[in-house]
């Protein structure tokens, strides 16, 4: 692999090259999509996401506390959104043991304006 | 044994006088009361339908759809920076005037003028008609005649309001009284990021309402959010609020807090500690400051304070945070059974990725709990309906919804009374 291609594919800084696996399915940039992918996700593969992002933590939200929010370079943005997804699944996989909340059969709420980045 | 001392009567009920019988649920599923209340409520009452931050510049503008009114108000900024509402509708023959692909959903940009779709007629921002097209086919009109519709708007707060009727009987600081106004004194503008969010429930909008303004259920409701070992002991002790207040057809219930960072490790979600945030918001408070008396806020003087949950009739919650923000509720009512439910988050901006992250933590997790209580409510509807059961005992801890319901009840009777005497 050429360093051009390894630039154009990798999603995150390359300090997270441990979480490029999870990159292309939980850098999701809005609410709903994080929401939607994890209703669609089974419990262990939210799982193994959960303990490989939970594990890097603290660098990952040092690493983009470098940055002010309005100017986070690309790959940086997409580290913020897979942290988005970490919340997102650690409800699940803390308390429910499922992907949706107990007994919310017929309830919705979609989020229609979210803060960035 | 009461955690916090009641009034001298025994009770808030009893000290608000609002009687202690178990309660009807009659205007919850009665098509005929809703149809009372379209009219005797929603084009009477002052009804918020946004804030300042929504219109940002001269020519800024939302939509907001009233479908409990049959009808669509447009609010815009001014050139001269004045917040004007007017109904959506075209003069001429009676179009939409403002919304984009859908008629029915609502919609918000900046505009220098309205222009209507269908025939070209045009607006400026303060109403009046400034064009009208091939106007010389027309008879006998004059353009000054024939400006947008306004509607009353008054701004408190930084809050939007406006009122449907066509002299409003109070202006809207008579309406809110003294006790809301009190919240001025409180830095909503300081809190300027946004969380959006929109659902329909299948249920009256009081029910919403009643869900919100006690928190008996919390405990039980929403057990399964929480590690066991906080589920337990939180159901064990049960809910007390310190503090209730009742003012004009407004109420409040403030609470205690807890610091969360105190817990040990088996009380809280990992995800709390590592974001230091959870659903009572960031664990690290912004700087905001300001005098907690002269704004009304934690009236019994709780440290740790929680929260003040002010419900503003007929259908606005204003719930300020102990760390440092605050949400809104609107419960805009469809029919009878449903109506559409908005909950909107309000944040000093994050200043920093991590201050962001926790602010991701609060928004989630109030999206959860709010899922259940969305839930719970077309279950209790559909069996309300069935009127298997007449009458529900409220306890003293659900004082509020004791409230709603007498007041609703109220403004229905004076209206009634009102169109009987032709006034």
């Amino acid at each position: 692999m050429t360093p051009m291609t390894e630039t154009k594919t990798r999603l995150l800084p390359p300090e997270f090259a441990d979480l490029e696996p999870f990159a292309a399915t939980w850098c999701l940039a809005t609410e709903h999509e994080r929401f939607e992918r994890r209703l669609a996700t089974p419990m262990d593969e939210m799982q193994a996401f959960y303990d490989a992002i939970t594990a890097r933590y603290e660098e990952a939200m040092s690493y983009c506390d470098k940055f002010p929010l309005d100017d986070m370079p690309e790959d940086a943005v997409n580290l913020m959104h897979l942290l988005y997804s970490m919340i997102a699944v650690s409800f699940p996989v803390e308390c429910w043991g499922q992907g949706r909340v107990p007994d919310t059969g017929a309830a919705y709420l979609d989020l229609l304006v979210e803060p960035g980045p | 044994m009461a955690r916090w001392p009641k009034p001298p009567e025994g009770s808030w009920t009893e000290h608000y006088q609002l009687g202690t019988e178990p309660i009807s649920y009659e205007d919850s599923i009665s098509p005929e009361f809703y149809e009372l209340e379209r009219e005797a409520i929603y084009k009477r009452a002052w009804l918020n339908v946004g804030r300042v931050e929504q219109l940002p510049r001269k020519g800024s503008y939302f939509t907001k759809e009233l479908a409990v009114a049959r009808t669509s108000v447009v609010i815009v900024r001014g050139t001269d920076d004045e917040v004007r509402a007017f109904y959506n509708v075209c003069r001429h023959r009676g179009n939409k005037l403002v919304w984009s692909d859908y008629p029915n959903e609502e919609t918000s940009g900046v505009c220098r003028q309205f222009v209507c779709k269908y025939h070209g007629w045009r607006y400026d921002l303060d109403g009046a008609c400034s064009f009208v097209q091939q106007e010389q086919e027309f008879f006998d009109l004059d353009k000054a005649d024939y400006g947008l519709v306004p509607v009353h708007c008054e701004v408190w707060a930084g809050f939007i309001f406006v009122n449907l009727s066509k002299e409003p009987e109070q202006n809207l600081r008579d309406f809110l009284g003294p006790d809301v106004t009190k919240l001025e004194n409180y830095p909503f503008h300081l809190q300027t990021e946004r969380w959006f969010y929109r659902g329909t429930v299948n249920a009256n909008w009081k029910l919403y309402m009643d869900a919100f303004q006690e928190f008996y259920h919390a405990p039980v409701l929403h057990a399964k959010q929480t590690p066991p070992d906080w589920s337990v002991a939180a159901q064990q002790a049960g809910f007390e609020a310190p503090s209730y207040l009742i003012s004009g057809p407004h109420r409040l219930v403030s609470t205690a807090g807890v610091h969360p960072w105190s817990l040990p490790d088996n009380m809280l979600k990992p995800t709390e500690r590592t974001t230091r945030s959870g659903l009572f918001g960031p664990w690290d408070k912004p700087d905001l400051e300001f005098d907690q008396k002269a704004a009304g806020i934690n009236p019994a003087g709780c440290d740790p304070w929680g929260l003040d949950s002010w419900q503003i009739f007929p259908n606005f919650t204003i719930l300020v945070w102990g760390q440092g923000w605050y949400l809104t509720y609107h419960y805009w009512p469809t029919s009878a059974h449903t109506h559409v439910f908005e909950g909107t988050l309000y944040f000093v901006p994050a200043k920093t990725p991590r201050e962001r992250v926790a602010h991701e933590l609060a928004a989630a997790s109030f999206k959860e709990y709010g899922l259940q209580d969305a839930n719970t409510l077309e279950a209790t509807q559909t069996m309300l309906e069935s009127r298997v059961i007449e009458r529900f005992p409220l306890n003293d801890q659900e004082v509020l919804c004791r409230h709603l319901h007498k007041v609703a009840a109220e403004w229905v009777d004076e209206y009634k009374k009102l169109e009987e005497a032709g006034v």
